[in-house]
């Protein structure tokens, strides 16, 4: 089983090649999407079959944990892994079949299947990377795959947003860079585990702190935190329907919120300073998006926003969580239920966000505005796309029993045992908030009388739908099924955060 | 417009690219004993091919360097890279040099280093296809299509 | 020299970085880009420098401990061979953005280039 898990790595990045080697051989050419959609059905298969298996840790090309031998590039599979790559390749299933229907208006639409292959085999590979640089390098894969996918209309809007969103990645990796340099010249490592073991006997110092810095400066523009979020609200309307899903559900989740997770709580520890940076800079996007959210009439512009104000959640439960792990007793439970619950909403967020943005996709398609005056109506004329974008605005304001109310109840009970009532008060605000901003979404485009474009559209092609209707099928079910989740999904995942420095040498060292 | 430059930039490209061409195949496949390696081989082979499409216009280069050939090489020298990582199972696991398990050939020698030199091939082909086809691309952008405006602002 | 080096590095990275921010012509955008991308491989290729090492390649009759005493660091050389490929990469998706940017709008100004706004 342990040898299989680089695959998941290989084997999208392999079809890639593959269909652009199709797309030139005229009787394979329409079999480029059937092969795509296969990759990642089984890319998904082997997440899932990972989930109960314990592996041990892999090094890549038999450079094995030999101490007098660290020199493999290792392959990390603990639980924080296998939780990122299910969300991962079921959300990149669920758009793949999307786009089979969306695409059809582009030419080269197998430039867009390999384009996409690249995208999910290098976030795949962010999750599974063991040491620093494979991170930047994945990083780096998966980035520029996603500024050519988001300008993939060569529209004058997409092309201008993707520009932009190029040069600010850029300087957030060239950051990340920068970060990774200064650790490897003061540890001398590149392996994870053994950059924290060095980190941990060194102590902190200017040069730790600069590396961190810069560390988190990177992957915070990743992440889409305020004050680094300029380009989100411009790349993710522009892109097409599926890739704003994949953008918003699990690009700024895996590369951003993963990485600072990953490197905080495995690498450097939590300590009070991180903590700090991170509260700050969670409390920030959930303010700051909503309420630029709640002045939008565009409806994947808003979406956007709420993309931002939703990851600033994860990051405030990841912040206070390193916050009550670096005191002096520190209370494990209370962390760990923070951690869950940040987690929690990851899952969820992939969900929901996704769900919305493939629906709006579909709403573009068929009643061909974006804007929520010109909507409304919509249940009468599209019955499961209306069904589908209504279940996703419920969740995502936290309505129950859907899966929003869940994780964000867990993550304001976490905040109140960690004694930060002001941050709990806000968090609940921007609750509110959302849940207003959502109930305006859903009377504008749902309900009232139909706008005359929508009197003239049809529901969308049954391809579409299954995927919106897979999405909403996980949406209630998160919600219902949290204690199966806990204990084989999520549960693994918080334990690994939770042992801080502690959990990468914990695998079966021989 | 006459496509190309004068017949003495034509003559010496002609001579010169395969030169250039075979030092880049070399640069490549010595990687593991001398500088270089195949990223580096495979931009020296795309410069020849740059050559040619500057020296000769490109129109004429388009009939001997297609673009959809740049593809096809291009997709052929990653899915020889995998075929290597993926062969490596036959030794143990993924990307396990399995030539350099029987003790092939002493360091500092060519042959030594098991599957380096077949990756160093392969990472060649691809570099070089994916640059040419990049150059390839960029080149066809005519002056025809732009609108009638200023080309570029001062700042 | 020691500390020297590396102020001159981050120098040319704040170049870099001013010319990001401050210029309105793309092209000279991209220029930028470039420059604080090369500037963070020539802080990550200083970080594996030894004053007077030798290149990390084994000569004739030499044997390994010696080379490991006397080579400079291997690895970020490696470690910028990967990152100058990145950065080629980005430059050519750059320039092509940057052509048809002028097709579509017929200006380098990115003070004209804002038709999305909020």
């Amino acid at each position: 089983m342990a040898s299989i898990v680089p695959l998941m790595v290989g084997l999208p990045l392999g079809v890639a090649f593959a269909v652009v080697a199709m797309a030139h051989a005229k009787p394979l050419k329409r079999l480029t999407g059937l092969v795509a959609v296969l990759a990642v059905l089984l890319n998904f298969a082997i997440a899932l079959a990972l989930l109960g298996a314990d592996v041990p840790r892999i090094f890549l090309g038999g450079w094995g944990p030999d101490p007098a031998r660290t020199l493999g590039i290792e392959v990390l599979c603990d639980g924080l892994t296998k939780m990122m790559a299910v969300t991962i390749n079921a959300v990149a299933l669920v758009s793949l079949l999307f786009a089979g229907a969306y695409m059809r208006r582009f030419t080269k639409v197998w430039l867009f299947q390999a384009l996409f292959l690249l995208m999910t085999g290098a976030m795949n590979g962010v999750v599974l990377a063991g040491d620093l640089f494979n991170l930047f390098v994945f990083l780096e894969i998966a980035a520029i795959a996603s500024y050519a996918l988001v300008a993939f209309g060569c529209e004058s809007e997409e092309l201008e947003a993707a520009f932009r969103y190029l040069v600010l990645g850029t300087i957030g990796s060239a950051f990340i860079l920068l970060g990774v340099t200064v650790l490897y010249s003061v540890t001398g490592q590149l392996n994870m585990a053994a950059v924290a073991g060095k980190l941990a006997a060194i102590g902190p110092g200017p040069a730790v702190l600069l590396a961190a810095a810069a560390l988190i400066g990177g992957l915070a523009l990743k992440a889409a935190m305020v004050p680094f979020h300029a380009w989100l609200p411009d790349a993710h309307p522009s892109a097409p329907a599926p890739i704003s899903a994949m953008l918003s559900g699990v690009l700024i989740k895996a590369s951003g919120v993963y990485a600072i997770a990953r490197l905080i709580f495995n690498v450097f520890g939590p300590t009070p300073q991180y903590a700090a940076i991170l509260i700050v800079l969670g409390a920030a996007s959930m303010v700051i998006g909503m309420l630029m959210a709640m002045g939008q009439w565009d409806l994947k512009r808003l979406l956007a926003y709420s993309s931002i104000s939703q990851a600033g959640y994860i990051i405030l439960a990841f912040g206070v969580a390193a916050e009550v792990l670096s005191r002096a007793t520190p209370d494990r439970a209370v962390a760990g239920l923070c951690l869950f619950g940040g987690l929690f909403h990851l899952l969820n967020h992939a969900a929901f966000k996704s769900l919305l943005f493939l629906a709006s996709g579909s709403i573009e398609q068929q009643v061909g505005t974006r804007q929520l005056k010109e909507m409304g109506g919509l249940t009468r004329r599209m019955k499961v796309t209306a069904f589908c974008c209504r279940i996703g605005a419920l969740s995502i304001a936290g309505v129950p029993p859907f899966n929003g109310f869940f994780s964000k109840l867990i993550i304001l009970l976490g905040l109140a045992m960690a004694q930060q009532y002001v941050l709990c008060a806000i968090a609940a605000a921007v609750a509110v908030g959302t849940l207003l901003m959502y109930v305006r979404v859903q009377r504008y485009v749902l309900e009232g009388p139909p706008g005359d474009r929508v009197a003239r559209a049809g529901e969308a092609p049954a391809l579409m739908c299954l995927a919106l209707v897979v999405l909403t099928i996980v949406c209630i079910a998160a919600g219902l099924a949290i204690v199966p989740l806990r204990e084989h999904l999520l549960g693994p995942a918080r334990d690994v955060l939770l042992n801080a420095t502690n959990a990468l040498s914990m695998g079966a060292m021989p | 417009m006459t496509s190309g430059m004068t017949p003495i930039v034509k003559n010496t490209a002609r001579l010169v690219s395969g030169f250039i061409a075979i030092f880049g195949i070399y640069v490549a496949l010595t990687g593991h004993i001398s500088p270089g390696g195949g990223f580096a081989g495979g931009v020296i082979l795309a410069a020849a091919a740059v050559l040619i499409v500057l020296a000769f216009g490109r129109q004429t280069a388009e009939k001997m360097i297609t673009e959809s050939g740049c593809h096809l090489y291009d997709a052929a020298g990653a899915a020889g890279f995998l075929l290597v990582a993926v062969f490596g199972y036959l030794a143990g696991g993924f990307f396990v040099n399995f030539l350099a398990r029987h003790g092939v050939g002493t360091a500092g020698r060519f042959w030594s280093g098991g599957t380096i030199i077949l990756s160093n091939l392969f990472i060649l082909v691809k570099v070089a296809a994916g640059l040419a086809g990049a150059f390839l691309a960029l080149a066809a952008f005519r002056r025809a299509h732009m609108p009638d405006g200023h080309p570029g602002e001062e700042s | 020299m020691g500390i020297a080096i590396y102020v001159l590095a981050f120098s040319v990275l704040l170049v870099g970085l001013y010319a990001v921010v401050a210029k309105k012509n793309v092209i000279k955008v991209i220029v930028g880009v470039l420059i604080l991308d090369y500037a963070v491989n020539l802080v990550l290729v200083l970080v594996g420098y030894r004053t007077g090492g030798q290149a990390p390649i084994l000569e004739n009759g030499q044997s390994g401990a010696e080379l490991a005493a006397r080579a400079v660091d291997p690895l970020p050389q490696a470690m910028v061979l990967t990152s100058i490929v990145i950065g080629l990469g980005l430059t050519a998706m750059m320039v092509a953005m940057a052509i048809r940017l002028y097709e579509k709008y017929g200006t380098f100004d990115m003070n004209r280039i804002r038709s999305l706004r909020g």
